[in-house]
């Protein structure tokens, strides 16, 4: 993580997650201890019991909390924070202008309007302070709840002027310039892109339906998406569009990939046939035991660290060779080590 | 190139046109500038050149617009794109990308050119415009000249064959205006390119034009050669008002012309002394009870980044202070520093004895006011009278103050329009009624004078002298350099956050040949700085 941080604004998402996922941990572990099942064991305080109306007689409040139930809830909230930890560093790696290099080319401008709505968050908090200083210039209240209620439609209604006056900027440099297409044309892919989707959805249906023979709904699906593809590349070929130095895909981009994704299904596997216990038994209360094989694999899935290329900014030299989905895998896969718990969190990572 | 035929353009809900039957040809290679009152109809015009208006503003078009033979009816701007150019006012809100790289590649992009012209031209950008030390460097930590010429670099990669450039220089200290100029020129002369630029700081660039488009405030165009032009035009550079006055023919437009007719003129004034610039209050270094502004060893920091170092600065009562600098020198930082809207990190800031970092947001307007830069900021209300009853009622001042001193400031302005409708000297005129409504004794304004023109700054300076010659104390931090000799009693230059010169604006502008106004270099070694000063003194000789 901290070997490939840029300073860009974005960058800053990591140590938010970590934040939120310690959050989320110790939230979890005060209400195992305060509404939590009982959990037979080690008594570690009994709190004092509160005794409720009858309608809430399921609800505890207090009690014995033991070892065994805090012990299960860390691992629980563990693999939370974990998962948060991973998004975040996802969050914090990845620039989302470079990953519009890589979207193809019909859903490109799409991209762009989601890229451009993504900057409105950073932009409106800047503004947000710049209309309280105005406030305050203007000798009204700029603290507090009230300060910042009122702050609130001077920053709507500037972001919204920045919007419009961006779109002009972008039409006038030639975005969504598109080749001329004949009417019949534009039907014909559209009504591809349309049926193909359709396969794939009553496919997916069938499948989970049981109504037909799986064999028969997979090809349905296989069937949608070819028919679906088609459309969608038609659909690029109208779009005019280059791309400047685009990120190139080498070696570096599939160690990092790779790892990730062999890390991922190796501990799904590990955990499937058995050979390595996923979720540490809480009872008998025990440290949890180190699967030496799981533990490798997750070294695997830090390898990044050291194979993935240097996004542009951080070192001269290798500039422009890091690929951010790459950069994104690497994170997602090398922060449960921190956590030392390896759980479902790489299967979700 | 450029041919409006019989244009007038009319915005919804307007009662009278923008523009009015506008015929006007610019040919191939022209460098042309667009000169007008503000709120005439100059963006009206630049934006009309690639089918913003009224593709993207609505309004009724009747009449033709062509460029390179394309009708703008039928061409939207993305479709102009490969001929025509556009910087905007404020460059940031073209940006798209996050680098200056990719900035300058966005738009081959979206034309779709094959990836070597793009690398070779983007390299080709980069040294044209002198980018190349900044390529991987991010948007938004670049300065003012610096976002400039990124935005003029990120629609020259398309090969354009038409730019247009919207107040390339207003935000602009004197040395990056400069800049910014010689590349245009470069352009125009080298690649041949025809550029229109609307421009109110005509010192910076009437010289260099090769044409002149006029727009009225009745929206009419004329348009013609420059000298001829600035004869009678109602803005002129002020070596244009001196060549007026002392009946020079043909006109100058440039200091070197004026230098070389000015030899007579010169003779006339050298048994004279500027009279005017004499109110120059005492500048004494001892901090006394009476000093409205007091400074001592102030260090600002953002970060790790200082921003102010130990900086001290005393104004004292109806002292008229300019605060000069390039961009990013300090300027606005110490300005904010003086209203409590930056924490201290060392020294003390005092305005009249009181910290005021420590005064409420409620008692602020009646101790200190500050116009910012983005005098847009401080207006929220639905019109200009509304606004300035707000400002009577948070300023607990009589009813009527403010909406009396929109009018000395603006006269004619319209009460019921809405602020972001009224034109920006109008715009400017109302901020400052509003922050001038507590009648505070310390004013502060900064770059006060981005899009104004000749008239309305000054009616800004006399409001400004009038105020000092109330003991008020006014500090304006500004690149203006024409304004501080209208203005200012001494001069304080900021570098780095450190004072570098400080002393009586005639002394210390007129001794640097980047801060020296039009006059003074038209006149040295005499000490003239503006044309009033110039004027009055003849006027007295008889």
């Amino acid at each position: 993580m901290s070997a490939r941080k840029t300073s860009a604004p974005w960058a800053s998402a990591y140590r938010a997650a970590l934040v939120v996922g310690g959050g989320a941990l110790v939230i979890h572990l005060v209400i195992e201890a305060l509404f939590g099942a009982p959990v037979p064991g080690t008594v570690l305080v009994t709190l004092p019991t509160v005794a409720l109306p009858q309608t809430f007689a399921g609800v505890r409040v207090g009690g014995a909390v033991t070892a065994e139930a805090m012990l299960g809830a860390t691992y629980l909230g563990l693999q939370f924070a974990a998962i948060v930890a991973s998004l975040g560093a996802a969050n914090a790696l990845a620039s989302p202008a470079r990953l519009l290099k890589s979207v193809p080319g019909a859903v490109y401008e799409l991209g762009v309007a989601v890229v451009v709505a993504l900057t409105v968050v950073p932009e409106a908090l800047a503004q947000l302070q710049q209309v309280r200083r105005a406030r305050r210039l203007r000798g009204r209240e700029d603290r507090g709840l009230r300060g910042i209620a009122a702050s609130l439609g001077p920053v709507l209604h500037s972001a919204l002027e920045r919007s419009l006056g961006q779109a002009a900027a972008m039409d006038s440099r030639g975005y969504g310039r598109q080749r001329v297409v004949s009417t019949g044309d534009r039907r014909l892919t559209a009504t591809l892109v349309l049926t193909g989707l359709l396969g794939v959805l009553l496919g997916i249906y069938a499948l989970l339906d049981a109504a037909l023979a799986p064999g028969l709904a997979l090809s349905v699906v296989a069937v949608g998406t070819g028919v679906a593809l088609v459309g969608f590349t038609r659909a690029g070929r109208r779009v005019t569009r280059t791309v400047y130095r685009p990120d190139p895909w080498r070696l570096p981009e599939w160690l990092v990939a790779g790892s990730g994704l062999f890390a991922g299904v190796a501990v799904m596997l590990l955990g499937a046939t058995g050979t390595v216990a996923l979720d540490p038994t809480t009872s008998p209360l025990s440290w949890p035991p180190l699967p030496v094989a799981a533990v490798l694999v997750v070294l695997v899935a830090a390898l990044p660290a050291w194979v993935a290329p240097m996004p542009p900014g951080v070192e001269v030299g290798h500039r422009r060779r890091a690929s951010a989905a790459a950069a994104s895998t690497a994170r997602a896969a090398t922060t449960p080590v921190h956590h030392g718990a390896p759980g479902p969190s790489e299967v979700a990572a | 190139m450029i041919r409006f035929d019989h244009v007038t353009i009319t915005y919804p809900n307007a009662a009278a046109p923008a523009l009015r039957d506008v015929d006007l040809h610019i040919p191939e290679g022209e460098l042309c500038l667009v000169v007008g009152r503000t709120g005439a109809g100059k963006s009206t015009l630049l934006r009309a050149v690639n089918g913003l208006v009224p593709h993207f503003t609505g309004g009724h078009v009747s009449g033709s617009v062509t460029v390179a033979g394309r009708d703008t009816r039928t061409h939207p701007p993305r479709d102009l794109a490969d001929v025509v150019g556009v910087v905007q006012q404020d460059p940031r809100q073209g940006f798209v990308t996050d680098t200056v790289e990719d900035e300058l590649a966005f738009g081959m992009e979206s034309l779709g050119l094959p990836p070597d012209t793009m690398r070779r031209r983007i390299e080709e950008t980069l040294d044209l415009l002198g980018l190349a030390d900044l390529r991987d460097r991010p948007l938004r930590t670049l300065s003012g000249g610096q976002r400039q010429r990124v935005a003029i670099g990120s629609v020259l990669t398309t090969h354009p064959q038409v730019l247009v450039l919207d107040e390339p220089t207003s935000a602009l200290d004197p040395g990056a205006a400069e800049d910014v100029l010689a590349a245009l020129h470069r352009l125009v002369h080298d690649l041949g390119l025809t550029v229109v630029v609307a421009e109110h700081r005509l010192e910076r660039v009437i010289h260099l034009a090769d044409r002149v488009v006029q727009v009225d405030r009745d929206g009419r165009v004329v348009d013609g050669d420059p000298a001829t032009l600035m004869m009678t035009a109602p803005v002129a550079p002020p070596v244009v008002e001196l060549g007026r006055f002392a009946g020079w023919s043909p006109l100058p437009l440039s200091v070197r012309q004026a230098r070389r007719a000015a030899g007579p003129l010169r003779q006339r004034l050298a048994d004279l002394h500027p009279a005017d610039h004499a109110p120059s209050a005492p500048v004494d270094a001892i901090v006394t009870a009476t000093h409205p502004v007091v400074v001592q060893g102030l260090d600002v920091a953002y970060g790790p980044h200082s921003v102010l170092e130990r900086l001290d600065l005393l104004v004292a009562p109806g002292e008229v202070v300019a605060v000069m600098g390039r961009n990013g020198s300090g300027k606005t930082s110490l300005l904010h520093a003086m209203v409590g809207l930056v924490p201290v990190a060392g020294g003390r800031v005092r305005i009249h004895g009181v910290d005021p970092s420590s005064v409420s947001a409620r008692d602020l307007p009646r101790h200190v006011g500050l116009v910012p830069q983005d005098a847009d900021d401080l207006l929220w209300a639905e019109s200009a009278a509304q606004e300035c009853s707000d400002a009577d009622r948070d300023a607990q001042a009589s009813a009527g103050t403010a909406l009396a001193q929109f009018d000395r400031l603006a006269p004619g302005g319209d009460h019921n329009r809405h602020p972001r409708d009224l034109s920006q000297g109008q715009r400017l005129a109302l901020a400052l009624a509003v922050v001038l409504a507590g009648n505070p004794p310390v004013v502060l304004l900064d770059e006060p004078t981005r899009g104004l023109d000749y008239p309305a700054k000054r009616r800004l300076v006399a409001e400004l002298r009038r105020r000092a010659a109330h003991g008020s104390a006014v500090v304006v931090a500004t690149h203006d350099v024409e304004l501080v000799a209208e203005l200012a009693h001494r001069t304080v230059v900021l570098a780095d956050g450190e004072v570098v010169a400080d002393g009586a604006t005639a002394t210390v502008i007129a001794a640097s040949p980047q801060y020296a106004p039009q006059v003074a270099k038209v006149l040295s070694p005499q000490p003239w700085l503006t044309v009033t000063e110039v004027t009055t003194a003849l006027a007295g000789v008889g």
